[in-house]
């Protein structure tokens, strides 16, 4: 195992509070830099490397110097806890176990960013969090760590929780400021940036929850030091969270680097696939990232080990590899049938557009009817055919990524799996014989 | 023209202020949430039409907001709504089978509410607990790591013990 | 000022100057569709995705191309940027899938409905789409609704393009009408019966691309292409009352707003001018109209159209070949934003 700069304590009773965290060292990044230049605080996070932990994986210390500074205008900074891409769910595991976490790293990234009001965007399902997020800050308040002067760093501060109600999209960053002022989440038109106009046209940095966490121990060990962790730009800590066929499923805090093999089969992780059965595909970074076969996702096309990094998910493009994304680790056994798993996604992603824009508007449900009909044993070789092609008609013609997110996972498991998809069309009466997921304690038919 | 309970007016009120001024529309989605737990579980025109004048904006603008989201329901529902995840991992881990048992158990398709107003059931996509799939979710209260027995014995205990709409804004948040 | 080339034309531009806006100013076959986007109203565009052009050099300090296709009604000229549209034959492969989506639920019931022979989205079809349609599920339906007593709405028609939401939002005193539900279940409607009934609420007909909107005193009276067009004003309190009135014979079978080549409003009109007004008397009629876009009430018939589509093809080639520099003097200064 490697080091836990997150979720470390996370199981000690108390830790949830104010009082719990202080003593496993809480807050002490927050003291020191409060005692630092805020630039010099955007600087260490540079040298970190750390980058976005929601699934794209841009630079944060480059984001944050993006943002704009026009003079009188407030500033904003937005956490993304609006976790809601399939197969992830460290956010609310690190919310609901280490709330002062997320707050301390708020007010330090408020503090670099000269942001004076930030916002935690959660997800209205993670009711439950929302309320304990809010004791916490509550808390704060009291402790003067959040409100006008804290610490008697001549910092203000006030931080609030806001709650989403349902809906993917405003996982998209500019969707969740629109839904934080109030609307429809539909994702803004891009330029202009966040960076330049927001949360109420003003400058905004949106990060991801745990983005803003790993923020602290960059604070509290030096960007240096973080840097060091992990392999090449892949730095620091990630959060995985394994689900699927696995034994021991779970958030996992890796140091970026650690062989797949050994994230899948070692029992510091995933404990090995579920009842001793074969692995068959992965879908590594969420279920928008192409989803890889058992070879391809332990070994690059080249034959070399493949790493739970950036870099090394990423080796080979889309042809052979796929995307660290959130870090949303989806095992899928033998005994899965790729085909229905697909259809599942692609129904999520018609269920969750927007409607805002065509290609995603109308090819997202398309495909899902398509993919509804090879399930249903009416399939022929053309649907194979139009499903690529309808992916590729949707990929880059979007307003925001929720197109790719849509598109990948198709191209994905047609250029991986497509034997599998020819079997559907070519003998519909064999379906039925396909188990197509793990039964519920290996029950009779329900 | 609805009112919300005294503390719900205040809870109400303190959110606003959350927000800059004139930017008091940022706070629908949490007054939705609130006027759900207010008035049986959803929103008719009249509580959105309320919700508008407390936010002073446009009645439209609440509609527009109130259908876009999953979590509103616009259709009176059950005491108990049922949310079974759906999606990819839940799926892997047996959802379908969730699903069946509680249809089979209540006597109702999915989306549909139970005649003596008690459930509803309806299956939403990815609720972030894929690692103890199967799950589901009652009012803010997540139920994980799905049996069939225990699927069974959570109905029981919601049948015994709902004496009330829950709503995922649990009223005991309200009331404080 | 930002010198912009698109498809080898090259022109120099404001600063702040959108792409398409540039490439109407170019003007010809290089001018992109655009089914959402309406210069008279703000911040439309971007959503129906049909003006997606190429961007093959960001500009003269970046000259990386972007990545991805760019929608041109909502993206800014850059100092030597270089655009590709019709000479990109990929962006015309992606820009026929645009359209395909966007007749994917649309009911093709224009033989029923009145848009028909003025209709974008007939145009962007026959210009922009294919032959056949590869969608073989049931398509949305809705049923039709009154929107007051003057203008009906076909949803099962509407491409999701938002204009008359923005024109409630900046024309009218107070919107009734918003999108409601979401992804392919969304619909533009009032959510509670409700007429909208305003001055200005008219214009909705005329920003309409399609047949969702459609004026209820006109229903079914004409084809569009049987009734004459001509420009014509009267003395109005409440708008300029400068209209285009369609005639048939003697009688004003109805009244609309005159429309620039772009098929854009020039002037907003009432609905007293719009509805009411209906007698020859009513107006002082100044010239027939001149319809200078290629559309059906001029041609008067569909061949002449695919004569059309024949020199456009015909240039789109000889512009592949030939880079012509049209500098500052296609500069119109009616045509900036």
């Amino acid at each position: 195992m490697g080091r836990q700069l997150l979720i470390d304590n996370i199981n000690q009773t108390g830790i949830h509070t104010l009082e719990g965290y202080r003593t496993y060292g809480g807050y002490q990044a927050l003291e020191k830099a409060l005692r630092m230049k805020p630039e010099d605080i955007v600087a260490e996070v540079q040298k970190s490397g750390l980058r976005g932990r929601g699934g794209a994986g841009f630079p944060t210390g480059m984001k944050w110097s993006f943002i704009a500074k026009p003079p009188g205008v407030p500033r904003h900074l937005v956490c993304n806890a609006d976790e809601s891409e399939p197969g992830t769910f460290k956010d609310r595991y690190l919310m609901q176990r280490k709330p002062h976490l997320l707050i301390e790293g708020m007010i330090i990234s408020s503090f670099a960013l000269g942001a004076n009001l930030s916002y935690i965007y959660i997800r209205g399902e993670m009711m439950a969090q929302f309320h304990i997020l809010q004791n916490a800050i509550d808390e704060a308040y009291a402790a003067g760590l959040l409100g006008k002067n804290i610490l008697n760093s001549g910092f203000d501060l006030d931080l609030h929780v806001h709650c989403g109600a349902g809906a993917y999209i405003c996982g998209e960053e500019t969707a969740l400021i629109e839904s934080l002022e109030g609307k429809r989440g539909n994702p803004r038109i891009k330029p202009p940036f966040p960076a330049v106009s927001g949360v109420w046209d003003r400058p905004t940095v949106v990060n991801n929850v745990e983005t803003i966490a790993a923020v602290v121990p960059v604070i509290n060990i030096s960007g240096e030091e973080y840097a060091k962790i992990g392999i090449g730009k892949s730095t620091g800590t990630k959060l995985i969270s394994a689900c699927g066929h696995i034994n021991k499923p779970g958030v996992y805090e890796i140091e970026l680097g650690v062989p797949v093999e050994e994230f899948i089969y070692s029992e510091n992780y995933c404990g090995g696939i579920k009842d001793g059965r074969k692995l068959k595909a992965v879908v590594a970074g969420g279920s928008s990232v192409p989803i890889l076969p058992a070879e391809l996702i332990l070994k690059t096309a080249k034959g070399e080990p493949r790493l739970m990094s950036y870099e090394s998910l990423g080796d080979g493009g889309f042809a052979t590899g796929t995307m660290l994304g959130s870090g949303g680790f989806i095992v899928m056994d033998e005994s899965t049938s790729v085909v229905k798993n697909l259809f599942n996604f692609t129904r999520f992603y018609h269920h969750e557009s927007c409607g805002q824009c065509s290609p995603c508007r109308e090819g997202t449900g398309w495909m899902e009817k398509i993919l509804r009909k090879i399930l249903d044993g009416r399939g022929t070789i053309a649907d194979i055919d139009l499903l690529w092609d309808i992916q590729g008609k949707i990929e880059g013609k979007t307003i925001c990524p929720l197109g790719e997110a849509a598109a990948w996972p198709v191209a994905a498991a047609i250029r991986h799996f497509r034997p599998e998809f020819e079997e559907y069309v070519k003998n519909p009466q064999n379906i039925k014989d396909v188990k197509h997921y793990y039964r519920l304690n290996n029950l009779q038919e329900a | 023209m609805p009112e919300f309970s005294t503390e719900a007016q205040e809870l109400v009120q303190r959110i606003i202020k959350r927000y800059p001024e004139g930017k008091q529309k940022s706070a629908i989605l949490p007054v939705l949430h609130i006027a759900q737990a207010e008035f049986q579980g959803w929103l008719s025109v009249p509580v959105m039409d309320y919700v508008a004048s407390l936010l002073k904006i446009l009645p439209i603008e609440v509609y527009e907001v109130a259908s876009f989201y999953s979590m509103f329901n616009l259709k009176p529902v059950g005491k108990c709504v049922i949310e079974v995840c759906r999606t990819g991992p839940c799926w892997l881990m047996g959802a379908e089978d969730v699903v069946h048992h509680i249809e089979k158990k209540l006597g109702v398709k999915e989306g549909e509410t139970t005649k003596d107003g008690m459930f509803t059931l309806k299956t939403v996509e990815c609720l972030a607990a894929c690692g103890s799939a199967p799950m589901m979710q009652v009012g803010e209260t997540y139920h994980e790591n799905l049996s069939l027995e225990k699927v069974d014995s959570i109905l029981n205990e919601y049948k015994t013990n709902t004496k009330e709409h829950i709503s995922h804004w649990d009223k005991k948040h309200i009331k404080k | 000022m930002a010198k912009v080339t698109i498809d080898g034309h090259t022109i120099e531009v404001p600063t702040g100057t959108t792409i398409l806006e540039a490439a109407r100013m170019i003007g010809g076959p290089i001018v992109p569709p655009a089914m959402c986007y309406y210069s008279k109203l703000k911040t439309t565009g971007g959503y129906c995705r049909t003006c997606i052009v190429k961007v093959s050099k960001g500009s003269e300090k970046d000259p990386r191309p972007m990545p991805k296709p760019v929608a041109s009604c909502r993206t800014t000229v850059m100092d030597g940027m270089e655009v590709q549209n019709i000479t990109s034959p990929d962006l015309l492969e992606a820009r026929a899938g645009v359209v395909e989506f966007l007749l994917l639920n649309h009911p093709l019931d224009c033989p029923i409905c009145d848009q028909a022979g003025e209709c974008h989205l007939q145009d962007l079809g026959y210009e922009n789409g294919k032959s056949k349609t590869r969608y073989e599920f049931d398509r949305r339906e809705f049923e039709p609704i009154e929107i007051g007593d003057k203008i009906k709405l076909h949803m099962k028609r509407c491409i999701h393009c938002f204009r008359c939401v923005k024109l409630a939002e900046q024309l009218t005193p107070e919107r009734f009408q918003g999108m409601l539900n979401r992804g392919d279940h969304s619909e533009i409607s009032t959510y509670i019966k409700h007429a909208i009934d305003n001055e200005f609420s008219g214009n909705m007909i005329d920003v309409c691309p399609v047949g969702a909107l459609t004026d209820k005193t006109f229903r079914f009276k004409s084809r569009v292409w049987f009734v004459n067009p001509e420009d014509a004003h009267r003395n109005c309190s409440k708008c300029a009352g400068k209209a285009r009135i369609w005639l048939k014979g003697e009688e004003v079978l109805r009244v609309t707003a005159r429309k620039d080549k772009y098929g854009e409003a020039i002037d907003w009109i009432c609905n007293e001018c719009r509805f009411d007004k209906k007698k020859t008397s009513d107006w002082v009629i100044e010239k027939p109209t001149h319809i200078d876009r290629h559309s059906v009430i001029s041609m008067n018939h569909y061949e002449s159209l695919k004569d059309l589509k024949q020199d456009v093809d015909k240039q789109q080639k000889q512009l592949v070949n030939k880079k012509v520099n049209l500098g500052q003097g296609a500069l119109n200064p009616n045509n900036s934003i």
